[in-house]
């Protein structure tokens, strides 16, 4: 299954041994060779695969786990323990020099994300930190690089300094920082030309713009798609300038990243931060042990409630579970509660941070269309104020005049009636019963 | 002549003819080491057993070539060599490259890496791919070599969500000396693309190139996008695109096959660029995009340069891949 998730392929080997009463060397064997390929799988380095198991396996076999009660947990509980490990703790600070500016350099193959990332970086610099960042565009081989640069630099109102394509990047980060330091900017965020790691030439470049900014951080920036290549891509540009951490890069694609786990491993640096998306707001902190828990299929349950938690106002919450209870849940509140969940970002992101999610058939690989979310607030937004109090005044005429306010048909605001009423007699029978079986499928309208 | 010989000197050939002299300064450090690097595995293991078959297997999907597609290989290298009762790993080599190769053409003939254009009308090429890949300067690539044949190219900028994308479609177009058709940024890439064709159609250019914005293939809304945009030039040239190209980078691992699988969906893929090729990235899970999804390579780019965008060569490429493998595999003593 080429497209079956890592989470998924452990998954279905640890239901095997869960449940046994003891575990013999031939179950650990066979369960970490199926590790080893849901890794391998995941465009973990081979070699980084290979330690693992190695630790995986001498732990599993030992005393630890074959004694035990629980087996299977114990095995899981080991893989998640050696993933963790390696990926390591999390480390989003940003170094603050002694005299400012702070100097950041950015470096990276082709395509990576550099220069999208350097505008993310001094976005984040400015809302987190309350910083005011330079942006420098020092790729002058790149057609339209600076161009790009100082477009972000348009969308951010942020300053961007460039000297054109024909001043050597050295020389144009120098006087960048010249510049900060006469105009009071606290950072300096470098943005250089994409280079393969083995072009001698370029890299010297680096080297040599690196001794002459003296950075205070130097990030690696890694798309991570990547595949077994990272390893070499990693070591070498660690080797030559040391890097002080690494961004990856469309991690909001469908990619298993397993890169980030061999650029740890080979590097030892920390990935600080992770982009999600083509946004300029889109840069997170990376989160090593959710990474490893995601990877074993345990959800992404920290970030989940993180957001639940920032976006969702706890007294607004404690109404509306008394009025679950007492029945009195109406489209006004219905509204409400849509506006909070898409708060938390997109639904897709949401539900795959969800434990279990990936294993629900049909949710696998579900596809909302948020667009349908904008037709259901669009029909509730068009019901007049009573209406939305007590639906059971709806009539044909009713409907009409909803369907043609809202844009859509009648049939749509009939589903979404439909819908609705199912979902408070669910929210009856879930509070009745509060530690209920499974109703007959909870659905949200818009899903 | 056994299978290596003939791979061996059919990209000796090319050499020597000077086609692939990018090829040639791109893989030369595993083509110089070539012949003594396979005896030294040979050397290494002298009988065909667990061992070999373990470090084969490592060093196959230490190029990207993907666990199933080096799993299923290993399988029917091990039958084979039951079959044939080889115990020596001097007659496994040519079993080895047989498979690769066989792996990568299946039943078709070998002409399939040719770019199908119409002779006397407008053909159109559309280049997909996701963020990164290469897209905007394999365009510029593909424009200058067209341009070189004698063809009167134009390029649309259909990458208007990027910032800077149409300035750097400019440049190019300037350093191959061609038109690009554009609008401002943020407006509807299927209409610049609509332009383009009517450009292309009123100064009766050769070749229309469509260039678009990345996207993650997971992303629904941009995927509907890019299918706008194929039925937009289906409708206004009928026959058309005569080419639909997916830009991949080389350094990509497994996730490529996703990306072959949703962008053939969305916009029918037809062939591939492989990009940063000149990197230590050996590409190989177009092996697997090939084997599973019948899309063949048609451009490899191996630098930055104008002239840098070569036509894909399957034994040189497969060389390459095996004569890396050999190289990892000696690294490891």
């Amino acid at each position: 299954m080429a497209f079956e998730g890592l989470a998924d392929r452990l998954q279905h080997t640890i239901k095997k041994i869960t449940g046994k009463g003891k575990v013999s060397e031939q179950d650990v064997k066979e369960m970490t060779r199926e590790v080893r390929l849901a890794l391998l799988e995941a465009d973990v380095n081979f070699k980084v695969v290979k330690d693992l198991i190695k630790r995986i396996k001498e732990r599993s076999i030992g005393q630890e786990v074959m004694e035990s009660l629980t087996p299977g947990q114990q095995v899981i509980k080991v893989v998640k323990e050696e993933l963790t490990a390696l990926m390591g703790g999390e480390q989003s600070k940003i170094a603050v020099a002694d005299r400012s500016p702070t100097v950041i350099m950015m470096v990276g193959l082709q395509g990576a994300g550099k220069t999208t990332t350097t505008g993310k970086l001094a976005n984040l610099l400015r809302k987190k930190y309350n910083r005011s960042p330079l942006l420098v565009a020092c790729d002058i081989y790149r057609p339209a690089a600076i161009n790009q640069l100082e477009t972000l630099g348009k969308q951010l109102d942020m300053p961007v300094f460039s000297m054109g394509t024909d001043v050597s990047p050295i020389e144009i980060a120098t006087k960048a920082i010249e510049k900060a330091k006469a105009e009071h900017q606290d950072y300096v965020i470098i943005d250089t030309a994409g280079r393969l790691h083995v072009d001698q030439n370029l890299m010297d470049e680096l080297q040599e713009i690196k001794a002459n900014v003296k950075p205070d951080e130097i990030f690696l920036v890694v798309d991570a798609m990547t595949g077994q290549d990272a390893v070499n891509v990693a070591e070498s540009f660690n080797d030559q300038l040391d890097i002080s951490g690494v961004v990856l890069t469309k991690l909001d694609g469908d990619t298993r990243g397993g890169a980030a786990l061999s650029i740890k491993a080979v590097t030892g640096k920390p990935i600080k931060f992770a982009g999600m998306g083509e946004k300029l707001d889109q840069l997170e902190v990376f989160h090593p042990e959710r990474m490893a828990s995601r990877i074993l299929g345990m959800g992404d349950v920290l970030t989940l409630i993180e957001k639940a938690q920032a976006n969702v106002d706890e007294k607004q919450a404690k109404e509306l579970e008394e009025k679950m209870r007492t029945m009195s849940f109406t489209f006004d509140d219905f509204l409400e509660q849509m506006g909070q969940v898409k708060k938390m970002g997109p639904l897709e992101d949401l539900l795959t941070m969800m434990p279990g999610a990936n294993k629900v058939k049909g949710l696998k690989n579900v596809q909302i269309d948020e667009k349908q979310l904008s037709h259901v607030e669009a029909i509730v937004q068009s019901m007049t104020k009573q209406e939305r109090q007590d639906p059971s005044i709806m009539n044909a005429n009713r409907k009409k005049r909803i369907a043609k306010g809202s844009g859509t048909s009648v049939s749509q605001v009939n589903r979404l009636l439909k819908q609705f009423d199912e979902m408070k007699k669910m929210m009856k029978q879930m509070t009745n019963m509060q530690k209920g079986k499974k109703g007959k499928g909870f659905k949200f309208p818009f899903m | 002549m056994s299978f290596m010989d003939k791979l061996k000197n059919k990209f000796k050939k090319t050499d020597t003819e000077g086609v692939s002299e990018k090829y040639k300064t791109g893989m030369e450090k595993t083509r110089n080491s070539f012949s003594s690097k396979i005896n030294d595995l040979i050397a290494k293991y002298r009988k065909v057993d667990e061992d070999f078959f373990e470090e084969l297997e490592e060093a196959l999907i230490s190029a990207d070539v993907g666990v199933m597609t080096v799993m299923d290989l290993i399988d029917e290298l091990k039958l084979e060599v039951k079959r044939r009762n080889i115990k020596d790993t001097k007659e496994v080599r040519d079993v080895i490259s047989e498979k690769l190769v066989e792996i990568y053409y299946g039943d078709d003939n070998e002409s399939i890496e040719k770019l199908e254009l119409n002779e006397n009308q407008l053909s159109i090429i559309l280049v997909v791919g996701v963020n990164g890949a290469g897209k905007t300067t394999s365009i510029g690539k593909l424009a200058h070599n067209l341009k070189q044949e004698g063809k009167h190219v134009i390029l649309a900028a259909g990458d208007t969500f990027r910032a800077g994308a149409i300035e750097q479609l400019e440049v190019w177009g300037e350093r191959a000396g061609v038109e690009v058709v554009k609008q401002r940024e943020g407006s509807d890439p299927a209409a610049v693309i609509f332009d383009g064709i009517k450009a292309a159609k009123s100064r009766k250019a050769d070749v229309l190139i469509c260039d678009t914005a990345g996207r993650l293939q997971n992303k629904v809304n941009l995927m509907n996008e890019l299918a706008k945009v194929r039925r937009v030039i289906e409708r206004e040239v009928p026959g058309a695109p005569h080419e639909v190209l997916l830009v991949l980078d080389a350094t990509t691992g497994q996730n490529a096959l996703s990306q072959a699988k949703t962008f053939s969906e969305a916009a029918n893929v037809s062939g591939i660029v492989l990009t940063k090729l000149d990197g230590t990235a050996k590409g190989g899970i177009v092996l697997a995009i090939r084997h599973e999804l019948q899309i063949p390579v048609k451009f490899v780019g191996l630098g930055e340069g104008m002239e840098d965008l070569q036509e894909f060569d399957a034994h040189a490429f497969v060389y390459g891949l095996f004569a890396d493998m050999l190289e990892t595999s000696e690294d490891e003593e």
